[in-house]
């Protein structure tokens, strides 16, 4: 499973299972935690200086609910490993690495070449997001 | 009209890139059907019934006459020679092969047109008021807001996989002209005491097998935190509309089981979160697409004056044409629901020649309506007569806007592959039966409008009259509405009881007419007098 991580950090691997939130809240120790489609990120934001890893689980690629969970996490200031696992698919990468995810644990292996194509697909953004690339507003007005 | 700089471009141009390198995945079995799926969706291809269909996007339903044309060489090189304007002021194109979609997209690109989000569970094409910029009435121009919300919407991260799909309308006019209550969004730009603009948000209405009015979940946003909001709400959305059954997965859904106090309530405790990121655009972006949305050069002293003695040009100047703010100038509406044809489909010679007419005559502007209609905004009343003759040589002078003949349709069961039941035969049969234009104008507005499945594409449910197409053991039937209307009024039709076959319906909306004109008082529409007298004496006569 390990070697199957796309991982865009420079900091060591946390080798802690990750628990689930529920369970989280209970265990002063864990430092790494899973969110579920159904789980409110908020929950963990008490929480976030001693995480250091959290995995956003998709089940089916269909369900959206693990982009806003990264966002609201990386919104708050959450700055450790963000990783997503499940049904993640080459085509969701460049969306999941804007809204904070920066590893990948994909069912379905994906190629570190393959991915990085992904990340390059928008020349530009629209949005401002949690990646710090500038909008294109903020480039057509430059402060 | 806007205009692309480098950036709008490179977007555009990257998408094509994309979608090019997925239709060879595809082609060389790299990902399967079921992977491509989604991802072709959200460049509006769909696989129907006979063929792949492509939505191409008419962002607020506003086109150029380049764009325009390029849409009828489109019709003529990669389709059948046709294309369909839809409800939501897109086109469509029904016969179109796989491998060459990236081309289309690619043609679409050097004209500044995509079909990106023109389907999927993602932020749809947003549409507004087909008159914007142009109507007497208007209060705001929504259509530098509507740009910004294209942009913000583009390729949006968080809110690409939804529960389910996702509409937005915008409008400035006290008149609705875009059914704008019956979005997920509705956004009505209004002015307070002060004079100052604010967005009223209308959240969770939407058609379908649910049809709902939108509430009104924010008072007065203002227009530098529209985006915040709108983030805000889709947030909340996101995060906790139902995805256990799609059929319950819309917003609507959502803000009605918890309801609007409590969905306000938590979109006023994220967008105080939001407000807190500087996601906004500048004042200074707003400002400069504003800048592409100026009044065009309009001639100051052209005159009202109008020679009505050819009486067929002055039939459709009263029914077809609509009051400009400024003197001298007129709003076109150009009706494709010619007498037994197909509402929406215009020929690719037709297609070019309205490019040419809003070059020549319209400040090179078109619209599309969600009624199915063409509009050219900005016409200088001396050109009229000139403009109907050339529009009445190409089978387009039809002065039957709203109308009975003016029928809404779905593309229903000769294309779509959820229809349960066609719905063209039927227009075309009603359009045939009331084929009179004395007839027609002599019943007055009555808004027709037919679905082929509960999906409601053919917003039957806001029809005066409208008609669901359902499949019974098998067999096309067709229930019969009453009391739908878009606007300011929205409302919900109301079923008058057991459906009919495809001849059964003709003659069911033919005995309601008659009805109304029975019982009509002065003054009142088909609508006004079925809400006065109520169900019974149509459904007297319909099943007496």
């Amino acid at each position: 499973m390990v070697d199957q991580t796309l991982r865009y950090r420079s900091d060591e691997p946390v080798s802690d299972p990750a628990v689930t939130v529920d369970a989280f809240a209970d265990q002063s120790n864990a430092t790494a935690v899973r969110i579920e489609p159904g789980d409110d990120a908020r929950a963990l934001l008490p929480h976030l200086d001693r995480i250091a890893l959290v995995e956003v689980n998709f089940p089916v690629y269909g369900d959206g609910r693990g982009y806003s969970a990264a966002r609201i996490l990386r919104e708050h200031g959450y700055a450790g490993e963000l990783r997503a696992v499940g049904d993640v698919l080459l085509d969701q990468l460049s969306h999941m690495r804007r809204c904070g995810f920066d590893s990948f644990a994909p069912e379905q292996p994906i190629s570190a070449e393959a991915a990085d194509k992904a990340f390059a697909t928008w020349p530009e953004v629209y949005q401002k997001t949690v990646d710090g690339r500038p909008a294109i507003w903020a480039k057509r007005h430059p402060a | 009209m806007y205009q692309y700089d480098q950036y709008d471009q490179a977007m555009v141009d990257a998408r094509v890139a994309e979608f090019r390198d997925q239709v060879e995945r595809r082609l060389a079995g790299d990902i399967t059907e079921d992977q491509f799926k989604p991802l072709r969706l959200k460049n509006g291809l769909y696989l129907q019934l006979h063929a792949y269909m492509l939505r191409v996007a008419v962002p607020y339903g506003t086109l150029s006459s380049r764009q325009m044309r390029l849409l009828g060489d489109i019709a003529d090189k990669y389709d059948r020679g046709y294309g369909h304007f839809t409800t939501r002021q897109n086109i469509q194109y029904n016969w179109i092969k796989l491998e060459d979609a990236p081309d289309i997209l690619a043609d679409l690109a050097s004209v500044e047109m995509h079909a990106i989000q023109t389907s999927g569970n993602c932020i749809r094409n947003t549409t507004s008021d087909q008159f914007a910029g142009a109507a007497a009435d208007e209060l705001v121009d929504p259509r530098p807001y509507a740009e910004l919300l294209r942009q913000w919407s583009t390729f949006h991260p968080e809110f690409d996989y939804l529960p389910r799909k996702f509409k937005i309308a915008i409008i400035g006019s006290e008149t609705d002209r875009a059914a704008m209550k019956l979005h997920d969004i509705g956004i009505q730009l209004v002015k307070n005491d002060a004079g100052e603009i604010g967005c009223k948000f209308y959240i969770g209405g939407g058609m379908g097998r649910t049809p709902m009015i939108a509430p009104v979940i924010g008072d007065f946003v203002p227009p530098l935190q529209m985006i915040s909001y709108l983030e805000a709400a889709l947030r909340v959305y996101n995060r906790y509309g139902r995805r256990d059954n799609k059929y319950k997965a819309r917003i609507k859904i959502l803000v009605h089981e918890i309801g609007a106090d409590e969905y306000r309530r938590q979109v006023e405790e994220e967008f105080a979160h939001i407000l807190t990121l500087g996601l906004e655009p500048p004042a200074a972006e707003l400002e400069r697409i504003k800048g592409y949305f100026e009044q065009p050069g309009f001639v100051a002293d052209a005159s009202d004056d109008l020679d009505l003695s050819d009486p067929d040009f002055a039939l459709w100047v009263d029914q077809n044409t609509h009051a400009h703010k400024r003197a001298g100038y007129t709003i076109v509406n150009i009706s494709l629901k010619p007498v037994g044809g197909i509402p929406g489909d215009a020929s690719a010679d037709q297609i070019r020649l309205m490019a040419d007419l809003a070059l020549e005559y319209s400040f090179d502007e078109l619209r599309v309506t969600h009624a199915q209609n063409i509009v050219l905004p900005h016409v200088k009343k001396a050109d009229l007569y000139t403009i109907w003759q050339k529009l009445d040589a190409a089978g387009l002078a039809n002065a039957n806007l709203d109308l009975i003949g003016d029928i809404i349709a779905c593309p229903g069961l000769d294309y779509c592959a959820l229809a349960n039941a066609r719905s063209i035969p039927v227009a075309q049969k009603i359009s045939t039966r009331f084929a009179d234009l004395g007839r027609q104008r002599e019943l007055g507005e009555l808004k027709l409008k037919i679905s082929g499945c509960i999906n409601a594409c053919g917003h039957h449910h806001a029809g005066h009259i409208g008609i669901l197409g359902v499949d019974r053991k098998g067999v096309e039937n067709y229930q019969l509405s009453f009391g739908g209307s878009e606007g300011a009024d929205t409302s919900l039709g109301t079923i008058t009881g057991p459906g009919f076959n495809e001849d059964g319906i003709v003659d069911a909306v033919e005995k309601a007419t008659d009805v109304y004109l029975a019982q009509r008082t002065d003054g009142e529409r088909f609508l006004d007098t079925y809400r006065r007298i109520g169900m019974a004496p149509f459904k007297e006569a319909i099943y007496g």
